[in-house]
């Protein structure tokens, strides 16, 4: 006698039994803090904040650890507890000129005013493994100097002076795009290519804008600035008629300076691609603003041929939340799909092999 | 851990009005036997902060104030009955609505999970299946949502179903005025695979252009003497809008067909959602030489007996044993405990 | 040319396709400027013209591919009267496009589906305007691919598998399965080695023939407009410079850029 399969529920709760079990690993080691994984896996943290969408470093990091390390996965997690939160409007924009720089690079220009500053990075280092690092070793403080007065002015900002690039689209009172609030929609116009863009997958970014480089869509990029630090975040206050500050966050912008066009009327400058992200995540700005430039092709009146110029394809696939969604979809039962098809393929060979048999 | 405050938890809809549709309870009406009452919520969506760490499950029923009944904010649910208000009114057409990231995975149900949590009242019965079956997996993950978040009856009985969320299949039982069915559907677009860009599908069904739909029909033919497609069966509806029944087999589609019942559809990941309102024509693509049938099975189900209705292939061992029995576990366990009996199953039960 | 022996009846006489001072720029590049142009049914026009000459930029202004920039392109619709191709909504040119009129592209791949079967490339027309009878369309594609040439046993094949010629042929099926009034053509022979050319050539002058078609042919090879056209526009610098009968133009050409065209071409 055939008995049907049951129990799922149990099995799913048990199954989540031992996932808890598993992510907290050998009981004697002692459990992760949060405050560890904030202040130590910074740039995860910095990740799964800007792919989630969500600012907030202690929430990004309950995510990384309830996610055991799996980043998307926390990346989700922070996404499905953002989509809940009321949207009470929308800031102005932050002003990165007027950024609290922890690190500002150009390669476009050896000194500039304000001047070069390597701040925290790995560029440089030597990638040896540091068997000290297995403990904890003593650090030497940073070597500090009191934050002066001179500006810093965006390196694009120096080169709009000049007319030498084009100026950044004037601000408008159309109202800016949400694509957590609105279905995208192709054309999709630039500020929601860009939100797509701040919030899609890392990976997918970077392999897209490496394609450029290679050949697929090629802009002639420049960096013409990587600037890390603190913006402050303002938001209108209709009832008191001005802005207000209501607080700051770590941001990394990236600004490309791109092949330069111009016609018989206007005369040549160069382009822009533009990245910015939340927290200290240079590549995926500079990937951010290659992706973003190779999508102006259209604007530009470039041939759209390469994958990264492709807007469908580039903002369809980017969400790392959907992608990893669907493919892993195919976890779960298709038994059903499965059997339609293997009636489908056994009678087709049946026929095949009757035919065959009268032939003979 | 400890030392996360208040704020960063805020109660999900503190603001927003509940209206008369709170989780009740166990006060769900006609709460008859075999109904689940709602369990627990998830964590993050109380006042954890003051409860302690986050990680903790609430369960008291102070907490459920603060969550929006069935998960989605009132905002967020008016924006998908609009959506289905206008699926209704143009049978088969995909409109375009603003999904909404779920606590579960795109692919995973989120577009019917939508649906179901802006139709769902706390008076409805539900019923969700995977498969056919009320206890797989998937179908046990998306009905203990709606037990926490809307507190709503539950059943696997599809007569006593006011709302059936589906993956897969169309229940044997033929459905009810009263009722609606949910799928979920991972790709809503039937032209897709000919040709990937949204922009020229949407322009191909505003203009009624659907000639390519039929070179794939006719390049099965060509190929393989059958049209091969088996489930995911495309279907015009009322004559106009071709459409994807969603990856049922193709064996459901003829029960779509001026049913009583409303069938309403989502896609999560893709953002869409469309509706086939009750006593609507849907009707199979294909050609007048090879018209469109269904699957047929050689064998009654092993365990009930039942003919013309929709199996799963069970291996049994190594040896290419194998027996099919009922892929709708409700329709068979009705039929057995009427006493219909199948080659394997047992004297009694 | 043979099209002169039948004499138009009154059907005949009222102009097919017209078109009154077209022009088309790219920005501030002239495309094609001023062109007017009456095509009568059954008739071939051949465009000439080296490239750049705007030859191309007025042939997809004519097959609606191209919005001009002024002036308007008139196409008799079966009911009799003249619309204007750019009042037309987009259904409605597509329904055209698909049923009254062909497009042969110089790259057979850009007109054919490459990864469906010859038979399903022929077919598609016939179930675009609602043809459902599988063994129909089938035999129908059959008749087609006969009359092109092409062997019935590949009719499943897909034409990846097919030669530069043969897959010029089933795209010229393809076209003219609902037995559209007017066909465009854009160097259908171009890119085809010389002894393919003139199979072609000969098959396209009798299908032309038989089925009464009008077309439009945009070559720089006098040789195609001879053997295909009736009438041919010599086009220089974005506009028409010389306009008659084909053996007019050919044996006796006034403008002396067309002179210059013809005794530099004619004579290899």
């Amino acid at each position: 006698m055939y008995v049907a399969v049951k129990g799922g529920e149990q099995a799913i709760a048990a199954a989540h039994r031992l996932l808890a079990h598993e992510r907290r690993g050998d009981r004697s080691v002692p459990a992760l803090t949060l405050a560890q994984i904030a202040e130590q896996l910074t740039l995860a943290v910095d990740r799964v904040m800007a792919e989630g969408s969500l600012y907030d470093r202690d929430l990004a990091a309950l995510a990384v650890k309830q996610a055991r390390g799996d980043l998307i996965e926390a990346i989700f997690l922070l996404r499905a507890y953002r989509t809940t939160l009321p949207r009470f409007g929308f800031s102005r924009p932050v002003d990165t000129a007027a950024m609290l720089v922890r690190r500002r690079i150009s390669a476009t220009f050896k000194d500039l005013p304000g001047g070069q500053c390597l701040g925290p990075t790995f560029d440089y280092t030597h990638r040896l493994l540091d068997p000290l690092l297995a403990g904890d070793p003593d650090l030497p403080d940073p070597a500090e100097r009191p934050a002066d007065e001179t500006a810093m002015p965006r390196v694009t900002d120096l080169l709009n002076d000049e007319g030498l690039i084009e100026p950044d689209p004037a601000e408008t009172d159309a109202p800016v795009g949400d694509l957590t609030r609105e279905p995208l929609s192709f054309p999709a116009d630039r500020d929601l290519r860009l939100q797509a863009l701040a919030r899609g997958d890392e990976g997918f970014l970077l392999a897209l804008g490496y394609s450029t480089q290679r050949g697929y869509g090629r802009t002639h990029p420049f960096v013409g600035e990587i600037r890390l630090g603190d913006v402050e975040v303002e938001i209108d206050v209709p009832e008191l008629g001005f802005s207000v500050a209501i607080g700051r966050i770590t941001v990394t912008e990236c600004q490309m300076v791109t092949q330069f066009k111009g016609s018989a009327k206007a005369p040549p400058a160069f382009t822009r691609g533009y990245g910015l992200v939340f927290g200290h995540q240079e590549r995926k700005a500079m990937a951010m603003s290659l992706v973003d430039r190779a999508l102006r092709a259209g604007d530009l009146g470039e041939d759209r041929v390469a994958p990264a110029q492709d807007e469908e394809f580039v903002l369809s696939h980017s969400d790392n939340v959907q992608s990893t969604g669907f493919v892993e979809h195919l976890k779960l039962p298709h038994y059903v799909d499965f059997q339609a098809e293997l009636d489908l393929i056994r009678r087709m060979r049946a026929e095949i092999a009757a035919r065959q048999e009268a032939a003979e | 851990m400890t030392d996360m405050d208040d704020a960063r938890f805020p109660p999900l809809s503190n603001s927003l009005p509940r209206g008369e549709r709170g989780p009740v309870g166990g006060s769900g009406a006609g709460a008859d036997a075999g109904v689940e009452l709602n369990g627990a919520l998830s964590p993050l969506v109380g006042e954890s902060g003051r409860e302690g760490a986050p990680g903790a499950v609430l369960d008291d029923q102070a907490n459920l104030r603060t969550y929006s009944f069935a998960y989605l904010d009132e905002q967020t649910k008016r924006m998908i009955r609009r959506a289905i208000l206008k699926g209704i009114a143009i049978p088969g057409y995909q409109v375009p609505f603003a999904s909404r990231e779920m606590p579960m995975p795109y692919g995973w149900g989120t577009g019917g999970v939508q649906v179901t949590a802006a139709v769902l009242g706390p008076d409805d019965v539900l019923k969700v299946i995977d498969q056919g079956a009320d206890d797989t997996t998937n179908a046990v993950a998306i009905r203990g949502f709606f037990q926490k978040t809307a507190g709503v009856a539950t059943t696997t009985r599809t007569a006593d179903a006011t709302v059936i969320q589906t993956r897969h299949r169309i229940p044997e039982r033929t459905l009810q005025a009263h009722q609606i069915l949910v799928y979920q559907v991972p790709i809503p677009e039937p032209l897709r695979y000919l040709e990937p860009r949204e922009t020229e599908t949407r322009k191909l069904h505003g203009l009624e252009e659907y000639g390519l739909m039929h070179v794939k029909l006719y390049e099965d033919i060509a190929r393989h003497g059958h049209i091969a497609t088996t489930y995911a069966y495309p279907v015009k509806v009322e004559g106009r809008y071709i459409m994807d029944p969603s990856p049922t087999p193709k064996f459901d589609n003829p029960k779509m067909h001026r049913s009583k019942a409303l069938q309403l559809f989502g896609a999560g990941r893709e953002k869409r959602i469309y509706a086939v309102p009750p006593h609507t024509d849907v009707v199979s693509l294909d050609f007048e030489d090879h018209p469109f049938r269904i699957q047929t099975f050689k064998e009654p189900c092993a365990l009930c007996g039942a003919e013309g209705v929709y199996l799963d292939e069970v291996i049994l061992d190594d040896r290419g044993g194998r027996m099919f029995v009922c892929s709708d576990t409700d329709h068979c366990e009705e039929r057995r405990a009427e006493g219909h009996r199948g080659a394997l199953s047992g004297e009694s039960r | 040319m043979s099209a002169v022996a039948t004499l138009p009846d009154a059907e005949e006489e009222r102009p097919l396709l017209k078109v009154s001072r077209l022009s088309h720029y790219y920005g501030s590049r002239l495309g094609c400027r001023d062109v007017s142009l009456d095509v009568y049914p059954g008739e071939v026009v051949a465009v000439v013209g080296e490239s750049g000459s705007g030859k191309t930029t007025l042939l997809n202004c004519l097959a609606g591919r191209l919005t001009p920039t002024a002036g308007s392109v008139e196409f008799r619709m079966r009911d009799g009267r003249l619309r204007g191709l750019f009042s037309l909504t987009e259904a409605e040119r597509r329904l055209l496009a698909r049923t009254d009129w062909g497009f042969v592209h110089q790259n057979p791949a850009d007109g054919l589906r490459m990864t469906v079967s010859a038979g399903a490339n022929v077919g598609e027309r016939l179930m675009a305007v609602g043809d459902r009878h599988y063994g129909r369309i089938r035999s129908t594609a059959l008749d087609w691919l006969a009359r092109v040439e092409i062997e019935a046993d590949r009719i499943d094949d897909d034409p990846r598998a097919f030669s530069g010629g043969m897959r010029q042929r089933l795209q010229i099926a393809r076209n003219l399965v609902t037995r559209p009034r007017l066909v465009f053509m854009d160097e259908p022979t171009g890119g085809l080695d010389v002894s393919v050319q003139a199979r072609l050539l000969d098959l396209l002058r009798q299908l032309v023939a038989d089925l009464g078609l009008a077309a439009i042919v945009v070559t720089h090879d006098l040789a195609v407009a001879r053997l295909l056209s009736d009438r041919m526009l010599v086009m220089k610098g974005g506009e028409v410079i010389e306009h008659g009968l084909t053996d007019r133009v050919l044996d006796d050409p006034r403008e002396p850029y067309t002179q210059l065209l013809v005794s530099s071409i004619l004579q290899v």
